[in-house]
């Protein structure tokens, strides 16, 4: 392969003509990069931007490693002077709410006792759900799922009452078994929404094929459908794991007195003002309930971004 | 002729992949030039630095005389035209003509006199007011050429404009950008992977290959003389044949085959000697230069060969025998009656094909 | 065999199976159920209840709108409606603006794009209870930012927003911006980066300077991505509890309280169900109107491209 100095109209030029010339001395090559102020701005506008999200993880932090006096002190951003866990103790052990004072543990026990059945519950649902409407619909189908998509944008005041005079009803009312089916409901709405669109994306050669050989409704699904679906269920669980431990407003309703999940425990160890505040502990305890889906969030990161993403861009 | 563009030693990496290496080019005042090349080739690329879109490793670039290597494309003197046309939505495209202009700071009425000039121009004076999304796709790359054209610059150039636009749309924009240069005479760089629209736009050709340019020449030496292997199998439709076999030098230069001889008398050699000895070769001989029947006779060589298979086009058929035990393609006017099977004298002068080496794929 | 329906939303052909698709139907039951009860029974139930004269218990004596001629009288109510229109506007105004801002700079080549994105989307992942209770301690005047300000010398330095009855509606502001504004930013940078590549290019050839592309281009090109995080937000702020229950719990004084607290104090604690139920029915009007306006604006367009056509 030969690369010859082409000139004008074709007719070869010799090069030693071209290259005598005063421009080789002009700019060349790359540009040379300067950090421009732009630069430099939107730099500083980033890291700015981090150090406030990042502070009140900082200070929760480091005031769960301080005791008493040093936090009385005030100095929120200091790094502790006497590192001690004793408050993270407290907080799992002894921490008191109200007139109990047993710590945060029974409180992540709840919350997993909670969070587990309702996250496998209402995605396996959304999942059925969302390949229904993908692949076999009839007729009404659609209807009730806009009604669903409704209601996940109905604040959940507008249909609690109802739904506790239906819990009471049915006595599932301040039970485990209660708590977990008002989760189901509540996140039906969107994972089915996830789960909907995700199917509707893959091609319909695919299901066809499957129709092809003979298999039926329950058969395409776990054969074919469910194999394939591993992204979005990872995302559809990070959603909802994060989702219903963090919850508040349904465990205050409907988790009764002896379901009380790490949220509710949290609020009540924290805003009881019974005594001397104990902040140190409260910090503690409050990092122990984000702890769960933190970890979470860290360890699955894209998928969680993606996941928020994909759940909130609707059709 | 006054330079246009002048491209000296350019380069370019990302990351480790060298993807243009010293690459020179000259363009003059006036040409459409054409970069020309299978995907992957560089082309888009070399294209993209020309207007500043893409930073070299190495080298600069000429405008105009002026050395704008690391000016900004706004600085450049250039209009820009890309295949998805890449036009402003939300505005009409009287303010897509025109967005530039304000924001560089134009009076109005040079804004407003150069947008009727490039809507008279490109025949889109009707559209002024309507969002792209209201037009054809040939209405958009009408309306993204004049775009470039408000720009008032020396030089245009043209990624792959016509790849979006299906066949019927694509000759007859194909025809309409012919004269626009005619009436412009600006220069022009265009980019394609088209070999039709590189035959019929170009001044010249410059058919590139995994970043450096193979052959730099008008579309008539491109196509009867190519430089190599590469090039002659990349132009021509249907695809030049390839005989593989000898080439025995001396007096009488003769191609060997499978025990087929093809005298190459009066073939113009690279340095006007045939190479001493036996070197393996490559014969090209495209398909319309074949004749049969009668005609064959008066050719240099002529043979006779089974018709393996026959694809009528319409306008005329191709039809495939073997030469030398290799296939072999050659085109006749649609008249002609052809049957599978049937035996055929045909016959072409070896002089008006091409000779390439086998290890090198130069031409000879 | 009978036909299959083909999936997919928009699919131009439907054939529908000539006998009723029982599995289906079947295996949809828990929605049907749910959606017919939860979101629909239950809304209307709702808003009968809110025209009755329940107390403690659910009753069917209706006593028209003496509810909400109560609730608007009530001093409380109308708190909770000044606070959650400021708190909502300003919250979705900071948050959109903050979200995009930060989405464009991150749309800069940043190197450590991965480590920012991290950063700014982990507040998602908290609970806003503590997120409230992270904020309180930070705004808290005798032991947050105030004193350790104060300590560094500024000794006369002020900012325990939630101490006062006026600006503590700001300290809760500040709070959900924190949690929620990378959600938004994560949004936006999806609709940045899905616009078209070679609008850049030509807007670079033009020579557009980048603010002005960003405004005045990409920003009406990515109407999908602002709408998303617009909706996203209003959602989560009507039904905002969590936050204020843990950071103010509705004070000082109820200068804080929120529409969604009112309904649950109401059916809870004060145990006045026609009165919650009345406030629950105003919370739900919002969403209706949002969706009416949804409709409208789909009706709309379609209009429009039928003529167009």
């Amino acid at each position: 392969m030969t690369t010859d100095n082409y000139a004008i109209a074709g007719t070869p030029t010799a090069k030693a003509a071209l290259k005598s010339d005063a421009e080789t001395q002009g700019p060349r090559g790359p540009k040379p990069k300067r950090l421009s102020p732009g630069r430099i701005g939107v730099y500083a506008f980033l890291v700015i931007a981090a150090l406030f999200f990042l502070v009140p993880l900082y200070v929760m932090i480091v005031t769960s490693l301080k005791d008493m006096p040093e936090v009385r002190e005030g100095h929120i951003f200091n790094l502790p002077l006497r590192p001690t866990i004793d408050p993270w103790i407290s907080a799992w052990t002894s921490a008191c709410t109200g007139r109990n004072c047993t710590g945060l543990s029974p409180g992540f026990l709840n919350s997993v006792k909670i969070t587990i059945p309702s996250v496998i519950i209402s995605i396996i649902v959304a999942s059925i759900n969302g390949y229904a409407l993908s692949f076999w619909r009839y007729r009404g189908a659609e209807f009730f799922f806009n009604l669903l998509v409704f209601g996940a944008f109905v604040p959940y005041q507008v249909v609690i009452y109802p739904l506790i005079i239906g819990m009471r009803y049915m006595h599932l009312f301040a039970t485990l078994p209660g708590i977990i089916i008002v989760h189901t409901i509540f996140g039906m709405p969107i994972l089915t929404l996830l789960f909907r669109n995700f199917y509707a994306g893959l091609p319909i050669e695919i299901f066809k094929a499957s129709r092809i050989d003979g298999a039926g409704f329950w058969q395409t699904y776990f054969r074919v459908m469910l194999p394939m679906s591993v992204p979005i269920t990872v995302v559809a669980v990070i959603l909802q794991v994060t989702g219903i431990w963090n919850d508040f407003l349904f465990g205050l309703v409907f988790a009764g007195p002896t379901n009380i999940p790490m949220t509710l425990q949290l609020n009540n160890i924290v805003n009881t003002t019974t005594g001397t505040v104990a902040y140190d502990v409260n910090m503690a305890a409050t990092i122990l309930t984000a702890a769960v889906p933190l970890v979470i969030y860290f360890v699955s990161g894209k998928w969680f971004v993606r996941g928020i993403a994909a759940g909130a861009v609707k059709g | 002729m006054q330079t246009s563009v002048s491209i000296k030693d350019l380069s370019l990496a990302f990351g480790s992949v060298r993807v243009i290496e010293q690459l020179n080019l000259e363009i003059g005042q006036g040409e459409f030039l054409v970069l020309l090349g299978p995907s992957g080739c560089g082309k888009s690329t070399l294209l993209n630095c020309i207007a500043g879109l893409l930073d070299v490793s190495d080298g600069q670039i000429f405008i105009s005389g002026k050395n704008v290597t690391w000016e900004e494309p706004k600085d450049r003197g250039i209009g820009m035209v890309f295949q998805s046309y890449a036009l402003y939505p939300q505005m009409t495209v009287e303010k897509n003509l025109s967005f530039g202009l304000r924001v560089a700071g134009f009076k109005k009425e040079e804004i407003a006199e150069r947008v009727a000039r490039a809507s008279e121009i490109l025949q889109i004076g009707p559209l002024l007011q309507r969002k792209p999304a209201n037009l054809s796709g040939g209405q958009r790359q009408r309306v993204a050429i004049g775009r470039a054209l408000v720009r008032d610059v020396d030089v245009f150039l043209f990624d792959e404009p016509l790849s979006n636009l299906d066949a019927k749309l694509r000759s007859e924009l194909r025809v309409e950008i012919k004269r626009l240069h005619q009436r412009l005479k600006n220069t022009m760089i265009y980019v394609t992977h088209d070999q039709i629209e590189a035959m019929t736009l170009a001044d010249r050709i410059a058919i590139m290959r995994d970043g450096v340019i193979q052959q730099l020449a008008d579309p008539h030496t491109i196509y009867n003389k190519p430089v190599n292997l590469f090039v002659a199998g990349f132009i021509g439709s249907p695809s030049m044949n390839f005989i593989h076999g000898d080439l025995e030098g001396g007096a009488e230069p003769t191609f060997v085959s499978n025990g087929v001889r093809v005298p190459m008398k009066g073939y113009a050699f690279d340095n006007g000697v045939p190479p001493s000895g036996t070197t393996k070769g490559v014969l090209g001989i495209r398909p319309e230069h074949v004749a049969i029947h009668d005609d064959a006779a008066r050719m240099p060589f002529t043979f006779d060969g089974e018709i393996d298979i026959v694809e009528p086009m319409g306008s005329d058929t191709v039809a495939w025998i073997k030469l030398a035990g290799q296939s072999f393609t050659f085109r006749c006017e649609s008249e002609v009656v052809l049957q599978v099977g049937q035996r055929i004298r045909l016959g072409f002068d070896p002089a008006r094909g091409s000779l390439f080496s086998a290890d090198t794929g130069d031409r000879l | 065999m009978a036909d299959v329906a083909t999936a997919g939303p928009g699919a131009p052909v439907v054939r529908r199976r000539r006998r009723l698709n029982i599995q289906s139907i079947v295996a949809t039951l828990p929605m049907i159920i749910v959606s017919f009860s939860v979101f629909f029974v239950g809304i209307i139930f709702t808003i009968i209840w809110s025209f009755t004269d329940s107390g403690m218990f659910p009753g069917f004596h209706f006593v028209g709108f003496a509810q909400y001629a109560r609730l608007w009288s009530t001093d409380l109510w109308l708190i909770c409606v000044n606070n959650i229109w400021f708190f909502g506007l300003m919250s979705l105004v900071v948050n959109l603006t903050a979200g995009f801002l930060l989405a464009v700079f991150m749309d800069q080549n940043i190197k450590q794009e991965s480590l920012f994105r991290s950063i700014f989307l982990y507040p998602f992942a908290m609970s806003l209870i503590v997120t409230g209770l992270a904020w309180q301690w930070i705004l808290d005047p005798g032991l947050g930012l105030q004193q350790t300000v104060r300590n560094l010398g500024w000794t006369t330095f002020e900012l325990a927003p939630l101490v006062h009855q006026e600006t503590a509606i700001y300290g809760l502001v500040v709070a959900g911006i924190w949690q929620g504004s990378g959600v938004t930013m994560a949004i936006m940078l999806a609709g940045l980066r899905g616009v078209d590549q070679e609008v850049w290019k030509a807007a670079r050839i033009d020579g557009i300077p980048a603010w002005r592309v960003y405004l005045f281009i990409v920003l009406p090109m990515m109407r999908g991505a602002v709408a998303t995080a617009f909706i996203l937000q209003c959602t989560g702020i009507v039904r905002v509890f969590d936050l204020v229950y843990a950071m103010t719990r509705g004070g000082p004084g109820n200068y804080t309280y929120m529409p969604a607290m009112y309904v649950i104090n109401f059916i809870t604690v004060r145990l006045n169900v026609g009165q919650g139920m009345a406030a629950a029915t105003m919370m739900l009007l919002p969403i209706a109107l949002l969706l009416v306006i949804r409709a409208i604006v789909v009706w709309w367009n379609e209009r429009r491209a039928g003529l167009n056509a």
